[in-house]
């Protein structure tokens, strides 16, 4: 319960910027209101957080993730925002920081600020390189200073044009945590240099994520992005909720063994995950008014039958590991074929169940959720996100990959794995196109890396700088302070480092 | 064709960032023609040892597989790869003629103390050979491999004359063979060679060398730097 005191503490207190106040003060006003109904054993199982809500909210006013349509605004204008259509480069990149700056989220951010290569590709013939550079660059610094939350989210078409690549340029030189950047790579058209060009500003400052155009295409359309930490979701639409069930938790509720599992407990805890997000779908469709007020739906930037609502699951790797101990079966995931295979059961049993499962409002995928393999929060002590395998256990890249990767096909609205390269990468970049393009062509859906040795830390899917970490406890970016916690708690700054080196410098006979 | 005879071999790398162009797979066989001090992998200098592992051309292929599609290609090492030519030439035989494999390129580590024989047994299946040079004086080559250098520079010539020199890499160890006046003139001779030659820098460790080499001096990031500024 939210009390007064837990009010003036956020009022007086001095690591926040007075926005920060204001959006912590946001929150517990929401929480003063009820939460939608559920039923008991509903509201118990999220009291217990085997089923979690992601702390939203108790009264959900806005969608979670929304994905306007701002290629369609900057053509034909805005009546709310009272402007024309878009003429030329400066119209357009002013016109997406107003429309920013009026899009909610669930962080109060936009998550998403378009496919922005594309966007801004029509508007560029006449702009000379050097003024593209410079009003690029200003424009950049806005995204980072204007929204300071890696939260917020761009992406980079396929093809390698002059503004995808005037972006990598600055992402380089300007080193920001904002925007988080997906590039969609395709076999064909994604070339090697592009990837290359990406690769090296991966190591500068740990961005972009590479993902997989074709299967996203397959399981959303041709209209669709990355936005948040992973969210694959479709433009127009987005997704009303993020709901998950905690995989270790539900495997500790489970007095028997694995057929109990399937049987009974998995089951049950699915349908209290389903029930819960039921219930803050029909709150925010219903009783908050969001789809029937917002101008965003009005001016068709948003369309309610281009929504769904995530399905998201985390801890399969502690689950599997007490299951497989419960049965005296030895192996853990990621070191043992027994153990992969059981969680690609769990997870093939959790999409299927979930295909089945109708939902309300959920036309953008035929009235069912989409499933996702959510990365984590600061407060997963213990639990690894999705079905990542634990921090600090990770195996060699290629058994890494090989395990993984077979669950990507499940997750349509995402999935993820951060590997970690040391400097070898550096010195062959080519090597990491190779690991990418065939890690898509093995089935994964992203495929996210770091150095080791540069500022950034990758926490979940989004970004924390050391040097900011070092600032602590005052930060100007709202995901510092999550960052932080992920680092003190769930060590994400001990990932394993692949090193991928040669017997010259290891040398070993097989004896 | 008969099948070659099984191969010798020290250890497999099923992904390798360091032994040429892009991730790689990599085969590391026994058997080496030089003697050097510097040596990081003295124990695959023979032939035949304990440690070894015999392996037919289908289980090398079927190792392979497991390595795609993530691999730019195959490259054979050693011990000295073309120590084992029968083995080498029918294994990349294979990769070429199999439509499974006509991605993956093929790269030989070696050094170079081979014949014009052998690489023209070679060349038609390989794509480029990485070659070692320990010293251009013969006398100084004498003394860290204790084998002449004559053969060496004869496959740089005419490897690069082939089209199949992918690059030159010198070990460089501090005190032996890293002189100013050393490596200006081995860089002089190559690029007489060919002004665009690769040429890469090993810094010399003493990681997993023998006794006699294991107090030589390690190169430092000032001898790096150096060498760096001469060979370019």
């Amino acid at each position: 319960m939210v009390s007064l005191e837990n009010i003036r503490d956020v009022v007086n207190d001095p690591r926040f910027t007075y926005r920060q106040r204001v959006a912590n003060l946001a929150n517990l006003a929401e929480n003063l209101l009820d939460a939608p109904p559920v039923r008991k054993q509903c509201a118990d199982a999220l009291e217990k957080r085997i089923i979690c809500d992601m702390f939203e909210g108790n009264a959900p006013y806005r969608p979670r993730y929304l994905l306007p349509d701002y290629k369609k605004v900057l053509d034909n204008g805005s009546t709310f925002l009272e402007l024309p259509a878009a003429k030329n480069f400066d119209d357009a990149l002013a016109f997406l920081l107003i429309m920013y700056s009026a899009t909610p989220s669930i962080t109060g951010y936009p998550v998403y600020f378009g496919d922005l290569d594309s966007l801004l590709l029509p508007y560029v013939d006449a702009v000379s390189e050097e003024d593209l550079y410079a009003k690029l660059k200003r424009f950049w610094i806005s995204l980072d200073r204007m929204f300071p939350d890696a939260f917020a989210h761009t992406n980079l078409s396929p093809t390698y044009n002059r503004v995808s690549k005037m972006i990598l340029k600055l992402e380089r030189e300007l080193l920001q945590v904002v925007p988080n950047i997906s590039l969609k790579v395709d076999p064909l058209l994604t070339s090697d240099e592009y990837i290359l060009d990406a690769v090296n500003t991966v190591f500068a400052c740990g961005k972009p994520h590479f993902i997989n155009d074709a299967m996203m295409q397959t399981d959303l359309g041709p209209e669709y992005a990355a936005v948040s930490c992973y969210n694959s979701l479709k433009i127009g639409g987005g997704s009303h909720t993020l709901v998950r069930i905690n995989l270790k938790a539900t495997a500790d509720e489970c007095d028997g063994g694995v057929d109990k599992f399937f049987e009974t407990t998995l089951p049950y805890y699915l349908d209290l995950t389903a029930e819960l997000m039921e219930s803050r779908i029909l709150y925010l469709v219903e009783e908050s008014n969001f789809y029937s007020s917002s101008w965003l739906v009005q001016e068709g930037l948003l369309d309610l039958d281009k929504f769904s609502a995530m399905f998201g699951l985390f801890g399969l790797a502690e689950c599997v590991n007490t299951l497989m101990e419960r049965q005296g079966i030895a192996g853990t995931y990621g070191h043992s074929i027994a153990a992969d295979d059981l969680g690609y059961r769990i997870t093939s049993f959790i999409a299927n169940w979930v295909s089945q499962r109708k939902m309300p409002y959920c036309n953008g995928n035929a009235e069912r959720a989409f499933l996702h393999s959510q990365s984590g929060i600061d407060l997963d002590l213990g639990v690894t996100a999705g079905t990542r395998i634990p921090i600090g256990t990770e195996p060699p890249l290629i058994d890494h990959l090989r395990t993984v990767s077979r669950h990507h096909h499940l997750f349509a609205s995402g999935i993820s794995d951060v590997l970690s390269f040391d400097e070898t990468a550096v010195k062959n970049p080519q090597a990491v196109v190779d690991v990418i393009r065939g890690a898509f062509k093995s089935g994964m859906r992203d495929f996210t890396f770091n150095l080791d040795s540069n500022d950034f830390i990758r926490i979940t899917g989004y970004l924390v700088r050391k040097s900011d970490l070092a600032k602590m406890p005052s930060a100007r970016h709202a995901s510092t302070y999550l960052g932080a916690g992920s680092v003190k708690d769930s060590h994400v700054d001990q990932r394993i480092v692949k090193r991928v080196m040669s017997a010259e410098s290891s040398p070993s006979s097989s004896s | 064709m008969p099948k070659a005879l099984p191969a010798q071999v020290a250890s497999v790398i099923k992904f390798s960032w360091v032994d040429g162009p892009g991730n790689r797979f990599v085969l590391f066989l026994q058997g080496c023609n030089l003697n050097c001090l510097a040596c990081h992998n003295p124990q695959t200098i023979p032939l035949h040892t304990p440690g070894a592992i015999s392996m037919s051309i289908d289980e090398v292929l079927n190792q392979i597989r497991q390595s795609m599609p993530y691999i730019s290609g195959v490259t054979v090492s050693g011990g000295e790869a073309t120590v084992q030519l029968e083995f080498v030439a029918q294994l990349f035989r294979e990769l070429k003629s199999c439509e499974e494999f006509a991605e993956l390129t093929t790269f030989i580590d070696s050094n170079g103390n081979a014949t014009q024989e052998i690489w023209d047994q070679l060349a038609p299946c390989t794509d480029g050979v990485m070659l070692d040079l320990k010293a251009l004086d013969d006398e100084k080559h004498r003394e860290l491999t204790g084998n002449s250098n004559k053969q060496i520079l004869e496959s740089i010539k005419y490897l690069d004359s082939i089209n199949k020199l992918y690059e030159v890499r010198l070990l460089l160890v501090p005190g032996h063979n890293d002189s100013d006046n050393e490596l200006i003139d081995t860089a002089f001779w190559l690029r007489s060679i060919n002004p665009k030659m690769r040429i890469k820098i090993n810094a010399f460790k003493t990681h997993g060398v023998r006794a006699l080499a294991r107090n030589w001096p390690e190169a430092s990031d000032a001898d790096l730097a150096r060498y760096k500024t001469i060979m370019n």
